[in-house]
């Protein structure tokens, strides 16, 4: 091509779009202080939605009915209605129901957090379900009981074979965290229109934002790569 | 403590019934294994011999029928299943070795989690295990790297640790490549001299000939014949042993 072309194409770009990042330069720290709530965010919720989603998978693979139909039922809700629903829903009913006035990050942790219990809980459900029958049979042979059968031979079993959609479903969870910013949380995606509503300037500081959430979802897709290859390199 | 309670006697089946659905697959077994006796259990493909030595340690829920181990019922609903089975060792066709435990805490975990032994005392008894069936360096190692033979070895030794008083065998060379088969039996019968009531599922018909006590035959669900290896073998009384025995010898 034209190296003039170039020049005028890319000169008419500029002056189109006029990236202007020194305009919201003092606003960075304010916008990053958001990563670190959104990181809290996550962290806290894929952490309940674990320890959550881990009873749920005993509770669906129980011979106790009311505990089976439970989770069965539990995990078709929460899959089937929409996760901004379910957060608006959460915020505003309980103020409502109970009085308490509850923050929106208090909000988001207990929706992220029971929804992604019920995802988890699929997840770790097929992963018990995949572990070969006779590792059962050995533990209760040696006459292991139910608890430490689980907690000591099978769930560590599963648990590393689920490890990459874990993984993936945490990346899920950071990515929607960004639903939180709706419901008046400070995090990431919010201050950044806040930053966005006081300058006048929203491309930039949203492109900051996309751009700061897909590094951390390549971090995160990353490492789990690197410790997919070491597990299986290990067994 | 019952009448059933005959000292001499480690397990008394009487009546056993074991289906699976509308498939009746153990038909009224009644038999007794004495204490010390070493019961080698053979039969076609299909006939109920795993069935039968999993409704020993419950395993399989018997459909009727009433199993004492050591006088107790152990089909009795109150009976506590899991106090029992530390008395019953068992060794799978497939070993069934924890993968993510090493082959030294493969051995000392039921121990310490049943039945509370330090972890002091488990290793020093998991290790006196793993130097009886020849695997002292194999302590660290994940069971991964063991050979079928070496596996099988380390899944006696788990079963032993519990110190048992009766072990059950399901088909324990059947998974094996031929030259690991004799390593295997080798430690089995070290498992005899002790002087444990063994109740082995096999298709090795030398190792049922020269260590079993007694040869349980089943046949389509029932004891077809129950005698000595050397009456068995040399003049067997049903026409199924028979035919049994010319397919395979
Ligand atoms: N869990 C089960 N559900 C349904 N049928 C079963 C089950 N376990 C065993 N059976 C059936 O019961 C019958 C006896 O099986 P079993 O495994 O006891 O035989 P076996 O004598 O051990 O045979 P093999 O020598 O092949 O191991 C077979 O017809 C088998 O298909
Ligand atoms: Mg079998």
């Amino acid at each position: 091509m034209n190296l003039e072309i170039v020049e005028i194409i890319s000169h008419y770009h500029l002056a189109e779009f006029n990236l202007d990042f020194a305009r919201i330069a003092p606003s960075i720290p304010f916008i990053l202080t958001g990563l670190v709530i959104t990181l809290k965010f996550t962290l806290i919720s894929a952490f309940f939605g674990f320890l959550w989603g881990t009873i749920l998978s005993l509770f669906k693979i129980s011979s106790l009915k009311p505990l089976y139909w439970f989770g069965l039922a539990y995990t078709s809700v929460f899959r089937g209605t929409p996760l901004l629903v379910q957060l608006s829903l959460i915020y505003f009913a309980t103020p409502q129901l109970t009085g308490y006035n509850i923050s929106g990050f208090e909000a988001g942790v207990i929706t992220f957090s029971l929804n992604s219990g019920a995802y988890i809980s699929e997840v770790i459900r097929a992963g018990i379900l995949a572990i070969d029958k006779g590792q059962t049979e050995a533990a209760m042979s040696l006459g292991v009981t139910y608890r430490p059968m689980m907690i000591d031979v099978i769930l560590p079993q599963a648990i590393k074979n689920i490890l990459p959609a874990l993984v993936n479903e945490s990346i899920a969870l950071l990515k929607d965290s960004a639903l939180v910013s709706t419901i008046g949380a400070q995090d990431l995606l919010r201050r950044a229109q806040i930053v966005g509503a006081e300058k006048y300037v929203y491309f930039e500081p949203l492109l900051m934002v996309a751009v700061i959430y897909y590094l951390m979802v390549m971090i995160l897709t990353v490492s789990s790569t690197i410790l997919e290859n070491r597990l299986r390199r290990s067994s | 403590m019952s009448d059933n309670s005959d000292n001499n006697v480690a397990i008394r089946i009487d009546s056993l019934v074991k289906s699976f659905g509308s498939l009746q697959v153990l038909k009224e077994i009644s038999t007794e294994i004495k204490r010390g006796e070493v019961v080698a259990m053979i039969g076609p493909s299909g006939s109920g011999k795993s069935t039968f030595l999993r409704c020993l340690n419950l395993l399989e829920m018997p459909t009727s029928g009433k199993i004492y181990i050591d006088g107790i019922e152990i089909t009795n609903p109150k009976t506590d299943v899991m106090k029992m089975r530390q008395n019953v060792g068992m060794v799978f066709q497939h070993f069934h070795l924890f993968p993510h435990m090493t082959v030294l805490r493969n051995i000392m975990y039921a121990p310490m989690k049943v039945k509370q032994i330090s972890e002091e005392k488990a290793r020093q008894k998991a290790s006196e295990l793993l130097a009886r069936v020849g695997l002292a360096e194999k302590a660290n190692v994940y069971p991964s790297k063991l050979s079928g033979g070496q596996k099988q070895r380390v899944a006696i030794a788990r079963a032993l640790a519990m110190e048992p008083d009766i072990m059950l065998f399901d088909e324990p060379t059947s998974a094996l490549d031929p030259e690991m088969v004799k390593e295997v039996l080798d430690v089995m019968k070290g498992v005899t001299e002790s002087g444990m009531t063994m109740a082995v599922v096999t298709h090795e018909m030398g190792f049922a000939r020269e260590v079993a006590d007694r040869i349980l035959f089943l046949d389509g669900g029932c004891i077809a014949e129950d005698a000595t290896p050397d009456e068995f073998f040399t003049s067997p009384k049903s026409d199924r042993a028979k035919q049994f025995l010319e397919k395979i010898l």
